[in-house]
């Protein structure tokens, strides 16, 4: 019986089923609990299904490529999901219009001090350059991200770690930062969560309001843009090494 | 739902494409979004193209329910970290705390900026 038990999960380990339905059930669970708790932003669903389905990896010493054999069919969808963010786009185009003035300002200001900021902090803290050229473009989606960091020769899969972990501290610390500076303006609270925080930044922007989550989704795309042509420009103007 | 999907792999695609044969610096599905919209808009003028995932809301439902989940499309990648433990291990705090404040200035940067540029008079305001 235990052996039984036992080939039965080597043959179930190794197939993409059990992972896809794990990080399905897994998020099912972390979302159901967030929803519980009125979107409370430190039940950010994201957070909570990475430490629980990385923890259960390494218990279960399943490499990383294994899980993501299954996973990647939810990965996938990141593409078509991001196409599909013009249809919050299109759905708010008159406010989005009456707004392009201080959105291109904002977008200069936020991009400039995204790439700005990590590059000199990272720097103070003399992290490694190849560390620092990987962190550079955290504030953009991970699929572009990557992108940027492999054209500079940095760490891919760092950087994909950082524009995560940037996206969920974004969305936790975006509601009491924001509260806190006293700005109602759901037009500016969104769309700097989209340059700052990208796709899990516009998800919790889409939770909290429509138009936020519209001029989030703004965000995110023109930050990608601008990010992709920053980058390279200020980790050879900033970095001294 | 079918041809709606289609309509946005058919967008992702031509980006992709695109990127690739101008090399541009941009991901093909971001250039797949402006392809999309531009769709959408051009709809309103021409009504013709009111056809197929573009009538009857086909595309605004299918792409609402993509998006809706917009979250969990992260999780896989986050995963990655148990890949970098090693790193983690060396360098993790000092990469969060910087991850940390930078996103905590981003943010202060970008609204105040939103906030004040989007009412002038609020600069004479604030000082």
């Amino acid at each position: 019986m235990k052996d039984n038990a036992f080939s039965l999960w080597v043959y179930l380990s190794r197939s993409p089923l059990l992972w896809l339905t794990f990080t399905l059930l897994v998020y099912a669970i972390t979302d159901a609990v967030s929803l519980a708790t009125h979107r409370h932003p430190l039940a950010n669903p994201v957070l909570h299904a990475m430490w629980i389905i990385g923890a259960f990896l390494l218990a279960t010493d399943t490499p990383y490529a294994t899980y993501f054999a299954g996973a990647q069919f939810v990965h996938f969808l990141l593409g078509p999901a991001t196409v599909a963010l013009a249809v919050p786009l299109y759905e708010n185009r008159t406010h989005a219009l009456a707004a392009i003035l201080p959105m291109l300002i904002a977008l200069a200001a936020g991009s400039v001090s995204a790439v700005v900021s990590i590059v000199l902090l990272a720097e103070a803290t003399k992290l490694p350059r190849g560390v620092i050229l990987s962190l550079a473009p955290k504030s953009v989606s991970v699929g572009v991200a990557m992108g940027i960091s492999a054209s500079l020769h940095g760490d891919p899969s760092l950087t994909a770690i950082a524009a995560i972990l940037t996206g969920v501290m974004g969305a936790i610390i975006v509601t009491p930062l924001m509260n806190s500076t006293g700005i109602t303006d759901y037009r500016a609270r969104g769309f700097a969560v989209g340059i700052a925080a990208h796709g899990i930044g516009t998800a919790r922007a889409l939770q909290v309001d429509e138009i936020a989550g519209a001029f989030s989704a703004i965000a995110m795309s023109l930050n990608a843009l601008a990010t992709s042509f920053l980058v390279p420009f200020a980790v050879t103007v900033l970095i001294r090494r | 739902m079918l041809a709606s999907f289609s309509l946005i792999l058919l967008c992702q695609l031509t980006g992709d494409v695109l990127a690739r044969i101008l090399g541009l610096p941009l991901p093909g599905p971001v250039i797949g979004l402006l392809f999309l919209l531009i769709i959408l808009l051009a709809r309103d003028h021409f009504g013709v193209i009111a056809r197929g995932p573009l009538r009857d809301g086909g595309i605004e439902g299918a792409s609402k329910k993509l998006v809706a989940h917009l979250s969990l499309l992260f999780v896989p990648a986050g995963v990655g970290v148990v890949q970098r433990l090693d790193l983690i291990a060396a360098h993790g705090l000092a990469i969060f705390s910087v991850l940390a404040i930078s996103v905590v200035v981003t943010l202060f940067a970008t609204v105040l900026t939103f906030w004040l540029v989007s009412q002038p008079s609020r600069l004479w305001d604030w000082s």
